[in-house]
């Protein structure tokens, strides 16, 4: 098969082998599992339990109530403790809503469906069973896995790709997952299949993933189907990136703005193709992944299969933590971001725990000299310096002219300068205050209906007023006119004959209920007695009147 | 001589005819410009302007009347954008108007002492305050423009301003000019 090269992009040093010297093994069971609602990007979930219920492992505990967003799963059994706030991993430290799970030891599954004929299924079954499995990419972005399976708006999908590249330096979670469990991932990769009817699929690993190459080919010989392609492409950061896979393999460069989907290409990721037959075959939700732990902060780097929910520190300390263990950083080295505490559960996206001393020697900032290497290794061809200067003043209109959206921010730019600017630092803080203003305008636009809505309202409400205060004084001047016109007298004639129906009105009720005074019966003497004196005082009383 | 008057005359009335099919039919309802400027105003409805609400600060902005620096929650990004569109100089916030604040505000009502007065509804712009005469209010966040127009007329005081929460959906990355280590 004929690959193509993509512009840019940089050979790193891997420092994968440290972690692959073990197989993978399970983590323990924490006694607490926590579960943040949201674990990706698109909407929170909502939970659909309620604190002290008992779960089942496998049950759902909070459901989707957006199109991207998709459910979780208890990933044991146990008691639910806690819907409350948690630090979660997220750069900015911040505390958002989570389950917390008390594991009861006894790993009790809920009854699993599984569809073993999942060929006989629609594609869109295939998919919602994919979307209630709580599937997500679990390369890193976290994307629900079950809307890049949906291809019923666009054109036939010509190739299915799963990346296996895993380009980051440390990170080797999904190569040891290509050499464990490389029949899951055909498995998976034929649901997939099924459900796009792509024409072709391919399986890229990268050539330094020679071990899982093997067990991926060993695999697909048993299989015996020929629209499964397996290749290595070169090793080369960040061949890994779904638009930079696209171009090696297809030659085809996805559109700014597009999607992969409309060049008639769809790109999973290995872990999730596992997931996907988990899901489907076994009727198993995703609860678990497998996590590089790795870094010179621990003595025994390796790859754990954890379940969702799980303190990092668990794993940090299973991997025996050293002395050397100060910074925590979630994903890889180029891509993952800092986390400041190990206070922090393992979620959907979680792929890599890189374990390191702080820098001791801070890299002073330079000014930029214009010497555009950030340029020759942009993978997406973009113009680093240009969008540098214009994020650092604050020109978001220019950043977005200079397309900032394609930066994958995959960090090559920072890498290479020589100033050590931290340039992805300024493109991730000029998306985000793009975002912002986005959000502002929207808000700001609804607050303009809003107001247009109250004004209108009152308008309204003042005319409806007027209009029935019109009626009243036009009522009221008939009338007056009517007495005008009539003898003054009939008016207060028609008064007396009101008075005198409703007297008949009243009257009428009463004999119809022919209602006599009932307690007058059964009187005691000195009831009797009083009365009488009482009606000999009355008559006194008439008299003397 | 008299064929060139007859065909420019008859020009005249062609091109008359033209033109008035097209005042009438290209018929421009209201003000395009004031849209304009209200677009980019921040619609909190605050009033700091001295006008009573976004859109009437905006008309006055078209006549001439106001000027383009006396909007305190829109700042240096509103007056830079109205200077753009309106093809004059930016300027200062006028600090008569109030001062720009960073962060986005919301208010929120002490439940426990509230009345249920009803002012606060009458005066909130955005009808993002419910309740009912004599029963608890409260504020709808995500509707709130931040433009305190109900805390002076709270006759319990128990209507705060508070900054808008955190989350990691509206969370932005700090700019690294902020911690940067300068050589």
């Amino acid at each position: 098969m004929k690959l193509w090269k993509i512009f840019g992009g940089l050979k790193l040093k891997g420092n994968k082998s440290m972690s692959m010297k073990h197989a993978t093994q399970d983590a323990p069971l924490p006694k607490i599992l926590t579960l943040p609602l949201k674990q990706h990007i698109g909407c929170a979930t909502e939970p659909c339990v309620k604190v002290g219920d008992t779960v089942l492992k496998g049950q759902m505990i909070a459901e989707a109530k957006d199109y991207i967003s998709t459910p979780i799963h208890a990933p044991s059994s146990g008691k639910i403790v806690a819907i409350e706030k948690h630090k979660v991993p997220h750069p900015s430290g911040i505390s958002t809503d989570c389950i917390v799970l008390e594991t009861d030891g006894k790993e009790q599954w809920l009854e699993c469906k599984a569809n073993a004929n999942y060929r006989q299924l629609e594609a869109n079954e295939v998919r919602n069973i994919i979307r209630d499995a709580g599937i997500v990419g679990l390369g890193g972005a976290g994307f629900p896995s079950y809307i890049k399976l949906n291809t019923e708006q666009t054109n036939a999908i010509d190739t299915l790709i799963l990346n296996g590249a895993e380009c980051e330096p440390y990170i080797t979670c999904d190569a040891m997952l290509m050499q464990e469990q490389s029949r899951k991932i055909i498995d998976g990769l034929n649901v997939m299949r099924h459900a796009l009817h792509a024409r072709q699929c391919v399986i890229a690993v990268e050539d330094n993933k020679r071990a899982a190459h093997t067990m991926l080919v060993n695999a697909l010989h048993e299989h015996e189907v020929e629209y499964i392609d397996i290749i290595q492409v070169p090793t080369l950061y960040p061949a890994g990136g779904e638009k930079q896979l696209i171009k090696i393999i297809t030659g085809k460069e996805v559109p700014s703005n597009g999607l992969p989907l409309n060049i008639g290409v769809v790109c999973h990721n290995v872990a999730t193709a596992a997931a996907i037959a988990d899901a489907v075959l076994e009727g198993k939700p995703l609860i678990n992944r497998y996590v590089t732990v790795t870094g010179e902060g621990v003595d025994h780097p390796s790859n754990l299969n954890v379940l969702f929910g799980t303190p990092f520190s668990d794993l940090v300390n299973l991997c025996k933590r050293n002395n050397k263990a100060e910074q925590f950083i979630m994903g890889g080295p180029m891509m993952g971001f800092e986390v400041y505490t190990d206070d922090i559960p393992v979620i959907k996206t979680s792929n890599c725990i890189l374990v390191q001393a702080k820098e001791s020697k801070t890299e002073f900032v330079m000014p930029c000299i214009r010497c555009g290497k950030c340029a020759e290794v942009c993978p997406a061809q973009l113009l680093p310096q240009q969008l540098y200067w214009y994020a650092r003043a604050k020109n978001f209109d220019k950043v977005q002219d200079h397309n900032i959206y394609d930066c994958i921010e995959c960090g090559c730019c920072s890498y290479v300068c020589p100033s050590h600017i931290p340039l992805v630092q300024y493109y991730r803080f000029a998306k985000t205050e793009i975002y912002a203003l986005e959000q502002e305008k929207e808000k700001s636009d609804i607050a303009r209906q809003r107001h247009e809505f109250r004004q209108f309202r009152l308008e309204r409400k003042k005319a409806e007023n007027e209009e029935r205060k019109r009626q009243k004084r036009e009522l009221l001047k008939k009338v007056n006119g009517d007495k005008a016109s009539n003898d003054k007298s009939s008016a207060e004639e028609a008064k007396k004959s009101a008075i005198e129906a409703a007297m008949a009105r009243v009257k009428a009720k009463r004999d119809s209920q022919s209602i006599t005074p009932a307690n007058t019966d059964n009187l005691t003497a000195q009831q009797k007695k009083s009365i009488a004196e009482a009606d000999a005082r009355r008559k006194k009383a008439q008299k003397e009147s | 001589m008299l064929t060139t008057i007859i065909v420019i005359a008859a020009l005249a009335i062609i091109f008359g005819l033209i033109l008035g099919f097209a005042a009438i039919r290209f018929k421009v309802e209201g003000d395009p410009i004031v849209d304009k400027i209200d677009a980019i105003l921040p619609q909190t409805q605050c009033g700091q302007c001295t006008y009573p609400g976004c859109r009437p600060y905006a008309e006055a902005i078209s006549k001439g009347e106001a000027d383009i620096n006396q909007c305190p929650p829109g700042g240096e990004a509103v007056i830079n954008e109205l200077a753009d569109l309106l093809g004059v100089d930016a300027k200062p916030l006028n600090e008569e108007h109030g001062e720009h604040a960073e962060n986005k505000t919301v208010v929120y009502i002490d439940e426990q002492i509230c009345i249920g007065c009803t002012l606060c509804i009458q005066a909130c712009p955005v009808d993002a305050i419910v309740g009912a005469a004599k029963l608890m209010h409260t504020v709808i966040e995500s509707e709130c423009t931040g433009c305190d127009l109900c805390i002076p007329v709270c006759p319990v005081d128990c209507i705060y301003i508070r900054n808008v929460s955190e989350t990691t959906s509206n969370w932005k990355w700090p700019s690294p000019e902020t911690n940067k280590v300068n050589s």
